[in-house]
């Protein structure tokens, strides 16, 4: 088994709080599910569009992420799935795409190696 | 864990209530923002780490931090409200008066204000609904014209106009104002057409807005619990909401389509909603007024006081809606007394009593006075013409149980 972050990227919150509700329970049932299948890692934790971005050899600190708003990343969760393409399979369901957002699947790094790093 | 039903739009209207009484009706649209903001910020935790264990006071603590910022930094521009604005402007005095702002009794007592604030009276009716339903209940502009049949644009103008008129008051609505018996009125009759858009509803989705009638009863119960400020009228519009809420799961069958009155499967009303609103009743039967709510919880009272159909006291039921008329005449009243004439005497003399209504006109997109005509007409074993008049009311009914309804009495015409 590989662990993958799933990054969320630009969707739109509903503005009524009644779709609010709606929205919420679905991302809940879709996160319980896959977590009660025993393949979430961490469920992980939303971020807030503000920050800063430091760059450069001057170290240049810039207000960010200064991505345009479909491409800011606005929480991640990290699973556990066999392989790539079952990771992808395990996003499907997710409500961000009826909001116009995207999801980015990437394998977390040198698992292969296991603890012999 | 669950989200309770309409949480969110409750907890909405109850935040931006105290939020409003903080930073003064002057900034309601602060108040809004932060509310907003609060609930971005709950969707996006609670989406992916479940629900917190007490997501009430999550939100509340998220919108009073936020209330705290803004009230520090904004503290020289005295952004409150006259009466707040010294303790505000005080450390020392700011977080247990914000605190105190977001305690549970001080949360109702905001609501309240901002009811009766809701209905100024330079507002007319529909606007004061639109803007307790927006504010208070927590329903977006779409979903309110949704309600209401009408257009998002029309409902948007409405309330944006609405909230100017709020905007210009110095502070909400002080319960203790010498103005509070007139302005009562307003809320009171506010509450009332609110209940009735719900259970008469020409929402063209449904016949019955279920969640309107909710809605209003949920403002009426805040009224009701303040014991310095209940009056008998409040009482009486109060049980007339619990008497007919309790008959509302009987308006649809189990496939959704009206049920006439008189099919009505009366072991499914709520009993204990009846139970209630007989003990409001009867709470209301005190002081010298007598207005159109006592008189119509009381039509309603005898109809829930009838085991059976055929059990009704019919003859009580014709005497208050006489009384009814004599106090607040209108077509829609003569029209329902005309349908308990009938039910008295006969089919023969209902229909004498609707030929003589004043303002007969004004029924005329009213799809239940040519269905009531029809009734009457299929009574007297007049099939063809009462076949006709469920046409007439086919043709003008609001939603698919309405034309449900009609088209199955047709049916029933052409069997006979």
């Amino acid at each position: 088994m590989t662990e993958f972050v799933y990054f969320y990227r630009g969707y739109e919150l509903p503005a009524s709080p009644e779709e609010m509700q709606t929205k919420t329970a679905k991302w809940m049932a879709w996160l319980k599910d896959l977590n009660d299948k025993g393949h979430v890692k961490s469920l992980g934790e939303p971020l807030q569009p503000v920050g800063k971005v430091i760059k450069g050899t001057k170290k240049q600190v810039i207000d960010g992420p200064y991505a345009e708003a479909k491409d800011v990343v606005g929480g991640y969760s990290i699973i556990v799935a066999r392989d790539i393409e079952q990771a992808v399979e395990f996003s499907l369901e997710c409500p961000i795409f009826e909001d116009g957002g995207s999801i980015e699947v990437r394998p977390i790094g040198q698992l292969e190696l296991g603890d012999e790093y | 864990m669950n989200i309770e039903e309409h949480f969110f739009r409750h907890e909405f209207g109850r935040i931006v209530a105290t939020l409003t009484r903080l930073f003064g009706v002057r900034n309601i649209a602060l108040a809004e923002d932060v509310t907003q903001d609060a609930f971005c910020r709950a969707m996006e935790t609670w989406k992916l780490r479940g629900l917190p264990k007490n997501p009430s006071a999550w939100l509340m603590t998220t919108a009073k931090n936020r209330a705290l910022d803004i009230l520090r930094r904004e503290r020289t521009a005295r952004v409150s409200e006259l009466e707040l604005t010294r303790f505000l402007e005080s450390e020392w005095t700011l977080v247990p008066t914000v605190e105190e702002a977001f305690s549970a009794y001080a949360v109702k007592d905001s609501q309240l204000r901002m009811m009766f604030s809701c209905c100024h009276p330079r507002l007319s009716e529909e606007a004061q609904i639109a803007l307790i339903l927006h504010i208070l209940c927590g329903f977006h502009v779409k979903e309110i014209a949704h309600a209401f049949v009408s257009s998002h644009a029309a409902i948007e103008k409405r309330i944006t106009r609405a909230k100017k008129i709020l905007a210009e008051s110095t502070k909400l609505f002080d319960l203790a104002d010498a103005d509070f018996p007139s302005r009562l009125s307003s809320v009171l009759q506010a509450l009332y057409l609110l209940f009735n858009e719900g259970y008469h509803g020409s929402s063209p989705e449904t016949a019955v807005r279920m969640d309107l009638c909710q809605e209003a009863m949920l403002l009426m119960n805040l009224l009701i619990e303040q014991p310095a400020l209940v009056t008998p009228q409040s009482y009486a519009l109060a049980a007339l909401m619990y008497l007919n809420a309790a008959r509302l799961p009987t308006r649809l069958d189990g496939s959704g389509n009206l049920v006439s009155f008189f099919e009505q499967n009366r072991s499914l009303w709520n009993h204990h909603l009846i139970a209630e609103g007989q003990a409001l009743l009867n709470l209301s039967a005190s002081g010298t007024e007598l207005t159109k709510y006592h008189i119509e919880a009381a039509i309603a009272s005898t109809h829930t006081s009838a085991a059976r159909s055929e059990d009704t006291d019919w003859k009580q039921i014709v005497s208050l809606y006489d009384m009814l008329m004599a106090i607040h005449p209108s077509p829609v009243i003569a029209l329902n007394r005309a349908i308990a004439i009938a039910q008295l005497d006969g089919p023969e003399r209902g229909l004498q009593e609707i030929r003589v209504i004043h303002d007969l006109h004004r029924l005329s997109s009213y799809p239940f006075y040519p269905a009531t005509l029809g009734e009457l007409e299929l009574r007297r074993g007049n099939y063809p013409v009462a076949k006709t008049h469920f046409s007439t009311a086919l043709s003008l009914a609001r939603n698919p149980m309405e034309r449900n309804f009609l088209q199955r009495r047709i049916d029933t015409c052409k069997e006979s």
